[in-house]
């Protein structure tokens, strides 16, 4: 717990601090309408009334999803809380007797002015009619369905299988904004206007509501009035930055890719090479690719393969899904013209830390391998231009992949880099596993058969492939051991009950001192 | 879009919606709303469309995440066969649950969930997808040692085959303490390790 909370510290505080916040802001809107003199005879009727609190802070994917989160409990808190204030509004009309509340809430419906307090206007009005004819009522419903629409099509199941689905239904969120912003127009939660206050105080006249009609000086009747809607106040800053990125996202693809190289690798991995004007990258990070011809809409990311040392950038695409398997088609077809790509980015991500580290330890499954590639291509050149500014004295690699047929494109890197680590009399520096998790007694039987021969029959690789996955503990503490005294990055790329294992293991294995080993854990996933 | 199943949306609309029926059920019948048995009756209904709805369907290519605990489920609607598997049967199924619940404002937010969730269900069953329960597939590799139970009877090297024609007891003897014959005496124990 202890080492969770020193690698956390950061991310810990922000989200106290932001959910202080809205803590505070809501106990804060409470108080006012439970408290102020000006809400005293809407809390006659109603008893008490609640006020959500909602802003849209896009960070990145964690944070986002708890501000979903909160906006649904807040969402249900305040419909929970306006179904009961409709039901006592209606109530009201309803009563037998002359009670305070009832007299509330005949003011002012006949007259012009809109001084009344109770929205239902008339005893005969349903809280069914009120709720669809109003632009708060209506509103109201339009956007909790587009809410919980957007949640469904959300939800992980939906999201990992089906992302077409998710990605245009979360387009509803500008169905959701719009409505929002107007709900509050129609001002039907309503507290008594500044002159009413002073001409006829609450707690001065409120006893004698019976004789308010009747011309007394001292008390005349109340009147009310709504306030203007506010939560366009909270959400126009993040929309607006919104509508910015988008707007950049576009202004980047309109400006002019060239593919400079196609390769179809084995087991449907297609790479492509490319080039655009005014286009930097560092070490493992993604773009966006779009590709018109096939979907007009769809923006698609992908981790960069290529070293920023090569004058291309290049992405290794598999085929996924619709998309990727139309993108592979369509270039497989060599005598039609090749499609135009837009590109948006580069994006940074967790492996641009590779080098702030002493020790790293690279773990990539499958095609998760990809951010790597490219950190590894990067050493290759920093070896052959001796960059000294290299923090890194050591790097583990672990590629676990299913079969062996994905190995094929990325076995010349290795061999290459095999190569070069002999010939600079560096062959510390790089220390590589693969492990294959897809294996049968006929592969091991290969694998035992040829086990006297200097290279791998696999992958014709110096460093033999293991066959299953990693033990974690005995990687873990033999690094530990051999390190002691450093600071240990530990990267993933690869599914998330491998992260929760390599996450469990940093905990275990960084020492409470923390000058002896630590282990750091990053992880990237899309 | 093309590969998408329905279904999948439909269930996660259902289920939401049944949910959103018991919450408005409870609001209405805990606050005694005016004419509040329809939040009863929404509760009600909400539990059976999460019931329904709780054992996620296979999907028809790759493996499906089973919900947390819903094998017991999924044997009770695998139970009614035909009613449960086909999706206009579900598609007219919930448009009949959810028409109650939309006399009460409470619960009309759960009338239209539970509506759209059985659209998506007609456009599921146009398509010709049907409910499939989720099995757990047999495991296939027995125990490696499992079939082993003795060593081989006449192992090499074996004597050329005009000594094995006549195995007499003394030579089977004579054979126990050297090589080949009947039965198998092993020179140092064999062990069936499994590893």
């Amino acid at each position: 717990m202890g080492n969770w909370v020193v690698n956390h510290w950061l991310a810990v505080l922000c989200l106290v601090a932001w959910l202080g916040l809205n803590v505070f802001l809501f106990v804060h809107a409470f108080l006012k309408y439970e408290k102020d003199d000006k809400y005293y005879y809407t809390r006659e009727i109603l008893g008490f009334c609640s006020r959500t609190l909602r802003k849209s802070l896009d960070h990145n994917l964690t944070f986002h999803k708890l501000v979903a989160y909160m906006i649904c409990i807040f969402t249900a808190i305040h419909i929970i809380a306006h179904l009961f204030n409709f039901e006592r509004y209606s109530r009201s009309h309803h009563v037998t007797t002359i009670t305070l509340a009832s007299v509330l809430s005949s003011l002012h419906h006949d007259k012009e002015g809109g001084f009344w307090l109770n929205p239902i206007q008339s005893p005969d009005m349903t809280v069914l009619y009120v709720t669809f004819t109003t632009i708060a009522g209506l509103s109201g419903v339009i956007i909790t369905i587009a809410l919980i629409l957007m949640v469904t099509s959300s939800m992980e199941f939906i999201r990992r299988h089906y992302f077409e689905l998710f990605w245009y239904t979360h387009h509803l969120f500008i169905i959701y904004m719009v409505c929002l912003w107007i709900h509050g127009l129609g001002g039907i939660v309503r507290g008594q206007t500044e002159k009413s206050m002073n001409e006829s105080h609450p707690h001065k006249c409120a006893q004698s509501f019976e004789k308010w009609d009747d011309h007394d000086p001292d008390c005349k009747e109340p009147q009310f009035e709504g306030h203007p809607p506010e939560s366009w106040k909270w959400t126009l800053a993040p929309v607006a930055l919104y509508i910015f990125e988008r707007f950049l996202r576009f202004y980047r693809s309109q400006q002019k890719v060239v593919i400079t190289k196609v390769v179809m690798h084995p087991s449907k991995v297609l790479e492509l090479q490319m080039k655009k004007h005014g286009f930097s990258m560092e070490v493992g990070q993604y773009i966006f690719v779009k590709c018109p011809s096939i979907s007009f809409l769809e923006w698609h990311p992908f981790t960069l393969t290529s070293a920023p040392e090569e004058d291309f950038f290049s992405i290794h695409i598999r085929a996924a899904g619709d998309w990727t398997e139309n993108l592979i088609r369509v270039f497989e077809q060599q005598n039609s013209l090749i499609p135009r790509i837009e590109v948006d980015g580069p994006f940074g991500t967790a492996s641009e830390d590779v080098f702030q580290y002493e020790v790293a330890v690279l773990v990539g499954a499958g095609i998760g391998v990809t951010p790597f590639a490219s950190i590894l291509k990067s050493i290759w050149f920093k070896l052959q231009h001796s960059d000294h500014k290299l923090k890194t004295q050591k790097i583990y690699f672990y590629w676990i992949c299913r079969e062996t047929g994905a190995f094929a494109w990325f076995k010349d890197l290795l061999t290459s880099l095999e190569q070069e680590m002999e010939e600079s009399g560096k062959v510390g520096f790089l220390n590589y596993r693969l492990f294959l998790t897809g294996w049968n007694s006929n592969i091991a039987g290969h694998a035992a058969l040829n086990f006297d021969k200097a290279t791998d029959i696999l992958t014709g690789l110096k460093q033999k492939t293991f066959f299953g996955r990693p033990m974690w503990d005995n990687e873990f503490s033999t690094i530990a051991t051999t390190h002691p005294k450093s600071v240990v990055g530990v990267f993933l790329c690869g599914p998330l009950t491998l992260a929760k294992s390599l996450r469990k293991c940093c905990h275990r294995y960084s020492s409470l001192d923390p000058r002896k080993v630590q282990f750091y854990f990053n992880q990237e996933n899309f | 879009m093309g590969q998408i199943e329905w279904a999948m949306w439909a269930n996660e609309q259902a289920l939401a919606s049944g949910l959103i029926l018991i919450t408005g059920g409870i609001v209405a019948t805990a606050g005694r709303f005016t004419q509040w048995y329809f939040g009863a009756y929404s509760i009600v209904a909400g539990v059976f469309v999460c019931l329904l709805e709780y054992p996620r369907g296979r999907r028809r290519k790759g493996a499906t995440m089973e919900r947390c605990g819903q094998k017991c489920m999924t044997t009770v609607v695998k139970l009614f066969g035909p009613l449960t598997r086909n999706y206009y049967i579900r598609a007219v199924l919930h448009l009949l649950l959810s028409v109650p619940a939309g006399f009460l404002l409470a619960t009309i937010l759960g009338t239209v969930c539970l509506a759209i969730a059985s659209v998506i269900y007609l456009l599921a069953a146009i398509r010709g997808e049907q409910w499939m329960p989720i099995e757990p597939r047999p495991t296939e590799r027995p125990q490696v040692g499992g079939t082993i139970k003795q060593p081989p009877s006449n192992p090499p090297p074996r004597p050329p085959a005009e000594a094995r024609k006549k195995p007499s007891e003394e030579e089977a003897a004579a054979a126990a303490t050297g090589v080949g014959g009947g039965a198998q005496v092993n020179p140092i124990p064999v062990t069936d390790e499994v590893v």
